[in-house]
């Protein structure tokens, strides 16, 4: 399992060599706790700005949903086009850290996809009175949640994990169509809820008091997901090693 | 490809079973509507081309998971990847074929079904149509599932949890451009040529990816 790195290709390429699953682990170790510490600090930071935040004018302090909400939509996006990544480099290069990858990556995309309609839900209640809309923007990142849950199914549904290497990496590309249409589903149908107001080319058209608690968040967010994907990658490599051993027990090799 | 196409269709046709089952299942469900929604002629017109798309949509789900099993047990499947032949290529012709078994006998049931839901000529000939554009676009992104799956045991409801999410497209289209034709101010042309789209897209990327898995868990 652990090829040694040699020199050469050390030297030519700091990045490949994470490739080495005990290097990434390694690695793992060293980053977990900084990036904890950042994702607390954080996410204090981003609470405080988030609650002191002024009040809407029109919404009141429902507002300050959003801070929860969109946050955990862009997660819900950022997270797919990472396993559309991983899925190319377990496609291409066949490697197994990149299958580790969408599988660590896939619970949290939907737990954050998740958390997106449920906040989405209860801020659009008091500002839309409604719980639900088959909207275009929701309809939508509702598929997605799907996507993810099915993407989930199916790679628990392989006994040897490295066989469902490939399966898992194809439907992942597949699935990543819906990506774009999640994004630019409220400009396509003008439909509930509204377009985009941060992340468009001729630059944000947020105030300010909204926009900085709005962006630290986004980063804590951000913080949040590769700590829990640094963890749940690690117990994954883990779990594979104990499962090879518990195999070559099996077979009496030891 | 002739000789395959020629081969998928006979044996499919000749055992003859399966095409008669997926057109009681879309009998079925198009029957268990009116229970649902009570007999109501009006509501039964108004909704009747969403009744047959929604019924077409799960009765071609169906069939999906023999795409591949039956190559696979009788070892046709290692041949196929073994050939010079391009692998894609090959599950276009077999997608075909499979289409051409279980998509357009439902399309032919159509008018039929269409009069039971009290629906006119125009409009079974309007869903008959986007049907026959659709359906294919269904069986080009089920041959994806069914490529994945087809080593997995209890694959079949796998393939439809994993493909109906992105069937959801297909849908969305044919019927905008259903109810396009049958309501004046709706239009009918500009989703009716994103459905086209739709089909000519899966129908090259649907039979690569296929491909790719298939090559995959022939090693």
């Amino acid at each position: 399992m652990d090829t040694q790195v040699t020199n050469t290709t050390q030297a030519s390429s700091r990045l490949w060599s994470f490739a080495n699953p005990s290097r990434f682990l390694a690695f793992a170790d060293r980053t977990i706790p900084i990036l904890s510490i950042a994702t607390l600090l954080l996410f204090v930071i981003g609470l405080y700005m988030a609650i002191n935040a002024p009040e809407d004018y029109k919404q009141g302090s429902s507002v300050q949903i959003m801070f929860v909400h969109v946050p955990a939509a862009w997660l819900a996006m950022m997270i797919y086009t990472i396993m559309a990544c991983s899925a190319i480099g377990s496609i291409v290069w066949r490697h197994p850290l990149a299958d580790v990858s969408i599988r660590a990556a896939a619970p949290l995309g939907a737990a954050f996809t998740l958390l997106a309609l449920i906040t989405g839900s209860l801020w659009g209640k008091p500002t839309w009175g409604t719980w639900w809309e088959w909207d275009a923007r929701m309809t939508s990142v509702l598929i997605q949640l799907l996507i993810y849950l099915g993407l989930i199914a199916l790679s628990r549904a392989f006994e040897e994990p490295s066989e469902g290497a490939q399966p898992l990496a194809i439907m992942t590309l597949t699935g990543f169509i819906i990506v774009p249409i999640v994004k630019f589903s409220v400009d396509w149908w003008n439909t509930l809820h509204q377009p985009a107001s941060v992340m468009r080319f001729d630059g944000p058209t947020m105030d300010p008091a909204y926009l900085y608690p709005l962006i630290v968040m986004a980063i804590a967010y951000t913080s949040l997901f590769f700590t829990l994907h640094l963890m749940n990658m690690r117990n994954e490599i883990l779990d594979r090693r104990i499962r090879a051993m518990k195999m070559s027990v099996a077979r009496g090799e030891v | 490809m002739i000789a395959l196409l020629k081969r998928d269709t006979l044996t499919t046709w000749r055992s003859g079973g399966s095409i008669l089952t997926g057109i009681l299942f879309f009998l079925s469900i198009i029957v268990l509507f009116p229970f649902a929604i009570g007999p109501d002629t009006g509501l039964l017109t108004r909704l009747g081309p969403a009744i047959l798309w929604i019924g077409a949509l799960l009765a071609s789900l169906l069939g999906l998971d023999r795409l591949f099993a039956q190559d696979l047990e009788d070892g046709s499947l290692d041949i196929l990847v073994m050939q010079e032949h391009s692998l894609a290529l090959m599950v276009f012709t077999k997608t075909i074929a499979h289409w051409l078994v279980t998509g357009l006998p439902l399309i032919l049931t159509v008018p039929l079904f269409g009069l039971m839901l009290n629906l006119d000529a125009f409009t079974v000939g309007v869903v008959a149509l986007t049907l026959a554009t659709g359906t294919p676009a269904i069986a080009f992104i089920g041959a994806v599932g069914a490529a994945v799956a087809v080593k997995l045991p209890r694959g079949g409801m796998l393939i439809s949890v994993l493909i109906l999410p992105l069937t959801i497209p297909v849908l969305i289209f044919g019927i905008a451009a259903t109810y396009g034709a049958l309501e004046d101010p709706a239009p009918f042309v500009s989703p009716y040529l994103l459905l086209c789209a739709i089909t000519l897209f899966t129908a090259v990327l649907g039979p690569l990816a296929a491909a790719q898995m298939l090559r995959h868990s022939a090693d």
